[in-house]
């Protein structure tokens, strides 16, 4: 016969003595080897201790399913030890998924009825550990039952049972009612406890529940103001405070009953009133029940006065010394400071204190709690949170100050500094779609512009690593860099800096090996642009000619377009790489198409802003009759603002009559078919190419498209006019007629004067209504002053792309 | 609550307990992670966590890290005191428990928490009737059950 195995004990000394993991696996294997052979021989004695050395083994991450029907077999033994160690060993081996966990279901039944309470324990215990939903449908008569027993050991593990059965066949809810009619009579705190979580669960999952047990409140209320009131039990007593958990317990039970409804929550409105101001903060456990009275408070329909008191009760929290209470309160807080804003703003100073925590529920709740009024002091702590905290956070808290400082920027050179501030400090995580924001910011404050690109250069200078920095960066001095030359600034001192120092940087962000693929992007567009604001054509030339080999598909791309450009589309040049209008920010906010993901060039920056295109003759007698006739033009009546000049309909009409036309379809230039790139900004919308509406005199008119966003038959079209002439063409006034299906809106224009030699453009906004879908017809008239004399001329515009009417 | 880890300052697992379905695999790369992002906290933190869409409570009594895994609407302050009441539980019953005891005791570790706790959640409030259970439990591990020690020789007659 083989040895007896050994004791549990004496396994447990040996396996701690291995020196390596090699050498504990050899220990364990050869025991296992040893239990294995013991199981065979289907020995009683010692079966309990090899289960138990086994589930020691399976601790330590060894596998031990081989003893999962010994422990079935343990449990249906006689003996205690027996039963006790095959329970644990089935609640650590065995899972519901295997259907051998079933076996133990006839087991825990006669043990739910055996003499001793301590098996009917074990029973209860395991069931409601573990008990897979067939074994609770089986065995939830039983658990009824014990739920009735006046024998308070079991009653109440037989409630936290009904609760896991409740939780794996909520069907069965519905037999457990009877059994809690008087269970919060109970005088023991153990069966009171878990009726109180049984009843919590009922009412979480059936509002007939929850209408049903609303009738306790008042016991509940009893039951709290006892623990509270009565005098000390040294039995329940936790650093002078009664029974804590059930006090938790019974707080969240009434936050459930009372949220939305009355009475309940007027019933209970003075033993909160009394727990929030009586319980000892002195310790973690008065300040766990204060806890739960607060979102309780919070959450039912509390008198103002006591949301106070919970709101500075969380106010007092954040002083804690201990870090634990000042999460909780913060957590709290957040979840309030929409629903109690001005109580919680009361604690502004105590929150931003905080901040020092580098805690991101600090954090949170700061910009929740940014206004016009704090905003500076708001925004020195929070830069300073973004300079130190983890780095995991630091994106959110980027974006959290972009978003606070554009709605509550004291000035524009404040919101310039905070967005330079950002992007130095933390410019890397920065995330990407930040990018096109803050140049579309950058873009509309005008009169920043010579400061903005200035601190721009500057900070190159010292770092090209941080990608968004040195995006915006270049775009900024691709756009303006002609102010960089021109020493004017007047935030501050303006620098003296050379076309080939700025195209010294711009070029070192394209060779650097820290520069992604967008942002050699940037930086090559940036260049290319400066040609037309830079005399050093030459250097330009050259740089974007290298890149028309570049390995880089995108950038190949763009400098073989750039290359043409300086050759076959020279005369489009100037014009194509204009100073960018100010930008209408609309309601899907913009560049959301621009995803990048790991740096991958989803080609983000096309300032082609508008493509001329290529007369051809066209053949399409039919329309130009129809065209002739005039008489289905309506005339319209641009939208009043102020300042400009308002057509009255009158002068339209002379817009319908004949006409002499020239009639241009557009082809698309390979200029836009090459171009695979998504627009970057609102004035090329997604797919819809522009046009050049009018040509003549030096005055050219370009459409450029947008989609509505809220209604599809709208099409938004932006005209831009512009003046290659010597002389401004001022007192502007563009003029439009549509066909009578349509319907036409003008806004004001940006201006009335069209600079010359296209130093500037005037941009309008015109929006037409096509309910109808028809073929988009305009015609449009012109009038300005150029060189002392007035120049008026109409036209049609019929060579509309097909997207912006279908 | 979902769960209860206690591991050691090395990371070695000194018991699991588990009130949610899960198999074997998951449970091991739960716990794997769990205790390397908790021995991974400074001790100037605070001992809540987020992780996966459970909030951690964890604390640490000499070189055992108590690690419980709570649902959203439970509360972080009382499981801090739950937790420090299975120590209290712990040390009496063992008498000024340490690392040691839970070692060579697992099981009793368990099945005083299984007193304490049930489904993941409190079943006595009061220490003294916990311990109070545990002894007399203990005391039953001497007999036979159903029959009785009382009538074993007599019945081993027939």
């Amino acid at each position: 016969r083989m040895p007896a195995p050994i004791r549990l004990r004496e396994l447990i000394r040996t396996i701690r003595t291995a020196r390596t993991q090699a050498e504990e696996r050899e220990m364990i294997q050869k025991e296992c080897a040893a239990i294995r052979s013991s199981f065979r021989e289907e020995d009683n004695t010692y079966r309990c201790r090899n289960v138990a050395k086994l589930l020691y083994m399976h601790m330590l991450g060894y596998p031990a399913h081989f003893g999962q029907l010994e422990c079935l077999k343990l449990i249906a033994s006689q003996k205690f030890t027996d039963k006790r160690i095959g329970y644990l060993g089935a609640m650590l081996l065995l899972d519901e998924r295997q259907d051998v966990h079933l076996l133990m279901t006839n087991c825990i039944k006669n043990d739910l009825n055996h003499s001793t309470q301590y098996v009917q324990g074990l029973a209860l215990c395991t069931l409601g550990c573990m008990g897979s939903a067939e074994m609770c449908r089986d065995l939830a008569g039983e658990v009824e039952k014990l739920l009735k027993t006046s024998n308070s050991y079991l009653r109440k593990k037989a409630a936290l049972c009904a609760v896991h059965v409740i939780r794996k066949v909520p069907e069965l809810m519905e037999m457990f009612l009877p059994a809690t009619k008087n269970l919060l009579s109970e005088k023991n705190h153990g069966v009171l406890h878990t009726s109180v979580v049984l009843i919590t669960e009922m009412c979480e999952r059936s509002p007939d529940m929850l209408t049903h047990f609303r009738k306790l409140v008042p016991q509940l209320v009893r039951i709290l103001k006892n623990l509270i009131m009565s005098g000390y039990s040294p039995e329940h007593d936790v650093s002078g405070i009664s029974d804590p958990f059930l006090q938790v317990r019974i707080l969240r039970l009434l936050r459930i009953l009372g949220k939305g409804d009355d009475d309940s929550s007027e019933a209970m409105n003075d033993i909160l009133a009394q727990v929030a101001t009586n319980t000892e903060t002195s310790k973690n456990v008065g300040n766990a029940i204060l806890y739960e009275t607060v979102l309780t408070i919070m959450d039912i329909k509390s008198e103002s006065g006591l949301r106070v008191l919970a709101i500075n009760i969380l106010g007092r929290f954040l002083l804690n010394n201990d870090k634990n209470i000042r999460y909780v309160a913060l957590t709290s807080l957040l979840k309030t400071v929409q629903t109690d804003h001005n109580a919680v703003q009361r604690h502004r100073s105590t929150i931003v204190d905080c901040l020092k925590d580098l805690d991101v529920r600090a954090m949170e709740l700061s910009f929740a709690l940014v206004n016009g009024n704090n905003i500076r002091g708001m925004m020195k702590e929070l830069l300073y949170f973004l300079d130190s905290c983890d780095p995991e956070f630091k994106a959110d808290c980027a974006s959290g100050v972009f978003l606070a400082a554009e709605k509550f920027a004291p000035s524009k050179r404040w919101h310039i500094d905070t967005i330079m501030r950002v992007l130095t400090t933390a410019g890397s995580y920065v995330r990407d779609d930040c990018v096109p924001n803050l140049i579309q910011l950058i873009t509309n404050s005008s009169e920043m512009h010579a400061y903005t690109v200035q601190r721009l250069y500057k900070a190159l200078l010292d770092d090209i690593s941080q990608q968004p920095l040195v995006q915006v960066s270049s775009w900024c001095m691709g756009e303006y860099g002609d102010l960089l030359l021109s020493g004017q600034c007047e935030e501050e001192e303006p620098i003296q800096v050379s076309e080939d120092e700025v195209l010294d940087v711009l070029e070192g962000v394209l060779i650097s090996n820290l520069s992604s693929p967008v942002t050699r992007g940037y930086a090559l567009t940036a260049i290319m642009k400066l040609s037309t604001r830079f005399s050093s054509v030459n250097r330009i030339k050259r740089v974007v000619s290298i890149y028309g080999s570049s390995i880089d598909v995108e950038l190949q791309q763009r400098a073989v377009e750039y290359n043409a450009l300086f050759k076959k589309y020279d005369h489009m040049r100037a014009a194509l790489l204009e100073r960018m209008p100010v930008m209408e920010k609309t309601a899907a906010n913009g560049p959301t198409e621009i995803v990048q993901t790991n740096g991958e060039a989803e080609p983000s920056v096309l300032d082609v802003k508008h493509v001329p295109s290529a007369p051809q003759p066209s053949v399409q007698a039919n329309d130009l009759l129809d065209l002739l006739s005039g008489n289905d033009m309506v005339p319209v009546i641009p939208t009043t603002v102020p300042t400009k000049p308002a057509s009255a309909g009158g002068e339209l009409l002379d817009l319908l009559g004949d006409l002499s036309l020239t009639v241009s379809i557009s082809q698309p230039p390979f200029l836009l078919d090459g171009i695979s790139s998504q627009p970057l900004f609102n004035d090329a919308a997604a797919g819809i190419p522009p046009m050049t509406a009018y040509n003549k005199n030096g005055l050219k008119i370009d459409f450029t498209f947008e989609r509505s966003n809220s209604n599809p038959n709208v099409a938004v079209i932006t005209i831009h006019a512009s003046n290659s002439t010597e002389a401004d063409m001022t007192d502007f006034v563009f003029q439009a007629a549509v066909p009578k299906t349509f319907q036409l809106q003008l806004l004001s224009p940006s201006s009335n004067v069209v600079p010359a030699l296209n130093k500037g453009t005037i941009t309008q906004v015109v929006k037409v209504l096509n309910p109808q879908k028809q073929q988009l017809r305009m015609r449009i008239k012109l009038t300005y002053n150029h060189r002392g004399s007035s120049v008026q001329d109409l036209a049609e515009v019929n060579n509309f792309p097909t997207q912006s009417w279908q | 609550m979902q769960f209860m880890l206690l591991f050691s300052r090395q990371g070695k697992l000194r018991l699991q307990k588990w009130y949610v379905p899960l198999s074997d695999k998951e449970k091991k790369k739960i716990t794997r992670e769990l205790v390397q992002t908790v021995l991974a906290r400074k001790p100037k933190m605070c001992s809540f966590l987020e992780w996966r869409d459970l909030k951690i409570v964890y604390k640490r009594y000499a070189s055992l890290y108590f690690c419980c895994a709570i649902e959203d609407q439970d509360n972080e302050l009382i499981t801090l005191e739950i937790i420090h009441r299975y120590v209290e539980l712990l040390d009496k019953y063992f008498g000024s428990v340490c690392e040691l005891d839970i070692i060579f005791n697992f099981e009793k570790a368990y099945f005083i928490l299984d007193e304490f706790l049930l489904g993941g959640e409190a079943q006595e409030t009061s220490k003294k009737n916990v311990l109070k259970a545990i002894e007399q439990a203990d005391l039953l591990q001497e007999v036979r059950l159903g029959g009785g020690l009382f009538f074993l020789g007599f019945n081993s007659f027939h």
